[in-house]
């Protein structure tokens, strides 16, 4: 569904951030993309819808090159792709129903956005994405009275309502304690499951990784090191990704964390 | 309990300026300048002291005031000053916004940059008197010449700190519509207009008191308004009309800056 082919990114300042690039993620995949900080994890997923140009190389997405498209052509593969931030990056001043409509000016013509007219079928999505992350009651408030863990659900649906193929995730979490954390990666992989969405999900987080995602790619310095089940991920491997350090303790949590997920599952 | 033991070390902030002789240098050529400056400044004080008495008799002619006699003119003077605040704002704000647009790196081609960056130093360049000496000759005395040179006036002033507002916005609200597809216009609706909105309104309510006041001084030289009518109170000794007109100034000012103050809190 999405095809990386030779991705090359070098910066104005002369960094090189990917090299050579070479990825595939079918439908309906979950994929980590793990990595130290500067590795080039944000750039290769602003390059997929091209928020960073690549320099050199092609991506595909259904056969479309987005990385040739001019900028209407390129406007609804966009569409095709829905984005969560890091900082959850909703406009603050606009209210909650606003940012999640915004996911739609793909959609609609610029008079029906300024106004606010959006096609009925539209506000319904919305309101049933916004019930769904659990924030049906806050429709008219405004993004920035939000806590982090609701304006990352904002974030969320706003990228549903575009009825991507592709979520490309980046640092869903980074910004989140613990428990909201793993609320939301588990959120994002259900609707994902759901709707037989893939997605590209950057994250610091090795547990959390091997927690929710179905395949995990590592990148080191602009290239992947590893691509492979979760559960290959062993000391070698991380030493490999990310530098020399006791790894053993990051593995053994996860087995914690599995019995922590049982009881909070039973419980539910 | 003892946080340090054993040897002491020595500790000063480091100096702006880590060359001694050059800070110093600054030190005595600003002095010397400053001294110099002084020199040149001729004070007769047998005239200060003409002047202090004649001063008081002149501050004394001003009481009381007298709004009665001149109040049929000095009322079409303040609506002619208000009419000309009011359209000068207006206007000047409709073509500021476009050029501010245009002035702001993060949305603009450097040519389009370049071409608006130059249209509000040109308009910094002259203050409002000047221009609107120069209207008045072109047009004819008169409030249309005062209405020129205030909305010329208010494009300096708004593109410029508009613009910059502009450049300041948070880059990833910014990312993030760009990513839902957005077109141009629908980014600018969603994504850079929220941001912008408070200063907006914020630097119209200031621009609109700065109107006032210049409308004062615009009449002065022919361009009609309040100005006018306070210049003709002078020339005819009636300093109880002009302090009339100026008690009438001061209140309009502070109505203005009062309500700009609570508009600028309602919108943030």
């Amino acid at each position: 569904m999405l095809r990386l082919e030779n991705l090359l990114k070098r910066y104005a300042t002369g960094d090189v951030a990917l090299k050579d690039v070479n990825l595939e993620v079918p439908a309906g995949q979950v994929m980590a993309l793990i990595g130290p900080s500067g590795a080039g994890k944000s750039t290769l997923i602003r390059c997929i819808n091209r928020l960073v140009e690549p320099t050199a190389g092609t991506v595909y997405l259904n056969d479309v090159r987005v990385s040739e498209l001019g900028s209407g052509e390129l406007r609804r593969a966009r569409q095709r792709m829905g984005m969560i931030f890091q900082e959850y990056a909703l406009v603050e001043r606009l209210s909650v129903m606003e940012n999640v409509l915004s996911g739609r000016l793909g959609y609609v013509g610029f008079w029906r956005s300024y106004f606010r007219k959006f096609p009925q079928k539209d506000i319904d999505d919305a309101f049933y994405l916004l019930n769904r992350v659990g924030l049906d009651h806050m429709v008219d408030k405004r993004a920035d009275e939000l806590s982090g863990g609701q304006r990352q659900r904002v974030g969320i649906a706003r990228a549903l309502i575009q009825d991507p193929e592709l979520l490309l995730v980046d640092e869903p979490t980074a910004s989140l304690d613990p428990k909201t954390s793993r609320q939301i990666m588990r959120l994002i992989v259900e609707l994902c499951t759901e709707r037989e969405l893939a997605a590209i999900i950057n994250i610091h987080d090795v547990q959390l990784a091997r927690m929710f995602a179905q395949r995990v790619v590592g990148l080191r310095l602009g290239e992947i090191v590893y691509d492979g089940k979760p559960g290959g991920l062993n000391p070698d491997v991380l030493t490999e990704i990310y530098g020399e350090e006791d790894w053993e303790k990051t593995i053994q949590d996860k087995e914690e964390h599995e019995v922590n997920l049982d009881i909070e599952t039973s419980n539910a | 309990m003892e946080i340090s033991s054993g040897v002491s070390r020595s500790w000063q902030r480091p100096p702006f300026i880590s060359d001694a002789r050059l800070r110093w240098g600054l030190w005595l050529g600003a002095a010397i300048y400053l001294a110099l400056a002084f020199g040149t400044m001729e004070i007769n004080w047998g005239r200060v002291a003409e002047g202090v008495p004649r001063g008081s008799r002149f501050l004394a002619s001003f009481f009381p005031p007298d709004f009665v006699s001149r109040w049929d003119s000095i009322l079409e003077g303040i609506f002619e000053s208000l009419w000309m605040t009011v359209t000068s704002t207006v206007v000047g704000i409709a073509l500021s916004v476009p050029i501010a647009l245009g002035a702001a790196r993060n949305l603009s081609p450097l040519p389009v940059y370049l071409f608006c960056r130059a249209i509000v130093a040109v308009s910094r360049t002259f203050p409002e008197v000047i221009l609107a000496i120069f209207f008045v000759k072109l047009f004819g005395f008169g409030p249309f010449a005062g209405f020129l040179a205030l909305s010329i006036g208010t494009i300096g002033f708004y593109a410029k700190l508009l613009a910059e507002d502009i450049e300041d916005m948070d880059r990833v609200q910014a990312e993030a519509v760009r990513a839902t597809g957005a077109s141009w216009f629908q980014w600018l609706n969603y994504a850079v207009q929220p941001q912008v909105l408070p200063r907006i309104i914020g630097l119209g309510m200031y621009r609109f008191d700065i109107n006032f006041r210049e409308s004062a001084v615009v009449g002065i030289v022919g361009g009609g308004g309040i100005g006018a009518t306070l210049l003709t109170a002078f020339d005819r000794y009636e300093f109880d009309s002009a302090a009339a007109i100026l008690l009438i100034i001061i209140a309009i000012v502070m109505a203005v800056e009062y309500s700009s103050g609570y508009v600028r809190k309602w919108v943030q």
